[in-house]
């Protein structure tokens, strides 16, 4: 009994001596590109970026947010972000609504169509999007880039919002439609709020998704002032070449939203992933 | 509004209890033809749409003004025998193969390590996932700075005696795709471990313990009893990887933009240089078919697991 007790605890030494190095180790990168954000330029380039710093400074994110038009580039990207997250969801649910509760023709097929739609590589879409988006007359502007976003979406959220909408039992609206109430009605007033934690975690996961993309906008977005977030921090990783301060202030810039979506939803947002890979 | 109950159909009768079928699914009234085809048009406007036209583009030449011209399969015959183009390719392999292997291997061994509650391993948990929230972008930034010819690795490397080692790991044709590679895993393995750390929740923890009780070792007791009920879990982990790695590109655009010398091209990046920087439409069209037909097994294999659990 006590030997064992006593291996268990040497094992939980063991456990501790392993996974906290190794976490530091995961860390330490993040940890890192924080401190040389704060750094000043003359103490980078006198003692080089992998030194300890000396002085702290907020130099570097006053030069990224001002002249390194992050500031800008943020505010862009919450004018994509929120109407792309809320239309995706929107949409989503209906057509999960749809192929979920009624006996539409054929709806597996189209389901499963719809996903394959998100599983294609985004290289075969990139060309004729842009060609799209012209003919539409909304190349080059933010609404391009908000469409491309929701239809691209669409299928993986509509799949996993048609999961969950699936288990609700067909009693609830069945009771509902008893006593007079239409399908929007249903749909509005029993199946979407019992879809309120599955969305919370599909909404989580768009957000990183979309607030994170790069290939769309710089597809369908030509005018360096309207590049959102992640486009804009390579434009100017090229044009501050050696100012490492005012670079990694930039990514810190482009990381921390994302970072507090996760910290702020960090169940919903494993549950979100573990949606898309069902399991 | 009287609505019909629909007729049980027959193919489907075991899935669902039938009283559920009769009061869940009825005849679509016309609202709801509606909200299953404004989504439904808008993806074929975005997606199907375009990615038709991307295989016709593929057969001709085009540099956006003016019309495509066809050229039949000349795209294709061209790109294998450009060196550049089958360098990305090879490129791919070694980066399907590295990406997903590391990948699976750190996630897979540290959701092992990570799955029993103990003091601790929710922080370590978070910790590791955490790059996942990151851009690629970012993430290629982050790493950016680390690779510099001053920054972290070299002077770390410097410290233990290994300054042969060092290089400017980046700006080298030998080391480049590897140090971008490296970048990729390290926001990757977080979420490979989450989807291991769901598939280990659903195995029996009881079949463990008897094979603990009767003398199994631990190597044993995971290769025998764990890593059987994990297949569920591998087969969409595989299909996930693969399909990510022949997405790649963010990650190479934010180091190396495929540089030096190509050394660091992808399928991704070479489509998105001859689209957009020569508006070689056709041709950047002709490779983006390839990534697609690349893609399309594992395309299937995930879509054939999804519905899988559709029917269960």
């Amino acid at each position: 009994m006590a030997t064992a007790s006593i291996r268990k605890r040497r094992r939980g030494w063991g456990f501790h001596a392993v996974m906290a190095p190794l976490t530091l180790l995961w860390v330490a990168p993040m940890v890192f590109v924080l401190v040389l954000a704060f750094r000043s330029f003359d103490d980078i380039a006198a003692r080089g970026t992998a030194a300890w710093p000396v002085s702290l400074s907020l130099d570097g994110f006053r030069e990224a947010l001002g002249r390194g038009t992050m500031g800008r580039a943020l505010w862009t990207s919450v004018q994509v972000t929120v109407p792309a997250v809320l239309l995706s969801l929107l949409l989503a649910s209906w057509a999960a609504y749809a192929l979920s509760r009624f006996a539409i023709p054929g709806r597996r097929a189209i389901l499963l169509v719809m996903l394959a739609g998100n599983l294609l590589p985004p290289q075969i879409l990139l060309i004729p999007v842009s060609r799209v988006m012209e003919s539409l007359g909304i190349y080059d502007t933010l609404v391009a880039l908000v469409a491309i976003h929701v239809g691209f979406g669409l299928g993986f959220y509509t799949f996993v919002l048609h999961g969950f909408m699936r288990s609700i039992p067909g009693e609830l609206s069945e009771a509902a439609r008893m006593d007079g109430a239409g399908p929007v009605q249903i749909y509005a007033r029993i199946i979407m709020p019992l879809c309120r934690p599955s969305l919370a975690a599909l909404g989580a996961l768009a957000t990183t998704w979309i607030f994170n993309d790069l290939i769309w906008s710089i597809t369908v977005l030509r005018t360096e002032a309207k590049l959102p977030v992640t486009a804009a921090l390579l434009n100017l990783q090229g044009g501050y070449v050696s100012n490492w301060n005012v670079v990694a202030a930039a990514s810190v810039i482009a990381a921390v939203p994302t970072a507090i979506v996760f910290f702020a939803f960090q169940r919903h947002f494993v549950s979100g992933l573990l949606m898309g890979s069902n399991k | 509004m009287t609505a019909v109950a629909a007729p049980p159909r027959p193919g489907e009768a075991g899935t669902a209890p039938p009283r559920r079928r009769k009061t869940g699914l009825r005849a679509v009234p016309p609202v709801v033809w509606a909200f299953l085809l404004i989504p439904a048009l808008v993806e074929v406007g975005m997606v199907f749409w375009p990615a038709v036209n991307s295989f016709y583009l593929s057969l001709t030449e085009w540099n956006g003004l003016g019309a495509a011209q066809p050229v039949g399969l000349d795209n294709f015959r061209d790109l294998f025998s450009d060196d550049i183009f089958l360098g990305a390719l090879k490129n791919n392999v070694i980066w399907a193969v590295g990406f997903g292997g590391l990948s699976v291997l750190g996630g897979l061994a540290l959701a092992l390590a990570l799955n029993r509650p103990r003091r601790g391993v929710g922080l370590y948990r978070s910790a590791i996932y955490l790059p996942m929230v990151f851009s690629l972008a970012v993430t290629g930034l982050f790493w950016r700075v680390q690779y510099q010819p001053d920054g972290t690795i070299n002077t770390l490397l410097g410290a233990v005696g290994l300054e042969s080692v060092e290089r400017q790991w980046l700006a080298d044709p030998h080391t480049a795709l590897y140090a971008v590679l490296i970048a990729a895993v390290w926001r990757q393995v977080g979420y490979v471990m989450v989807l291991y750390l769901a598939g280990l929740k659903g195995t029996d923890p009881t079949l463990d313990d008897a094979a603990a009780v009767d003398g199994a070792s631990a190597w044993q007791r995971f290769r025998f009893v764990t890593w059987p009920q994990l297949r569920g879990v591998n087969t969409v982990v595989f299909a996930v990887t693969v399909i990510d790695s022949l997405r790649t590109f963010d990650i190479v655009w934010a180091m190396t933009q495929g540089g030096p010398y190509h050394s660091s091209e992808l399928l991704s990046t070479y489509m998105f240089q001859q689209g957009f920087t020569f508006l070689n439409l056709g041709y950047a069209s002709a490779i983006a078919v390839v990534i697609f037909a690349l893609a399309l097994i594992f395309i299937i294999t995930y879509l054939v697991r999804a519905t899988k659990e559709e029917v269960a």
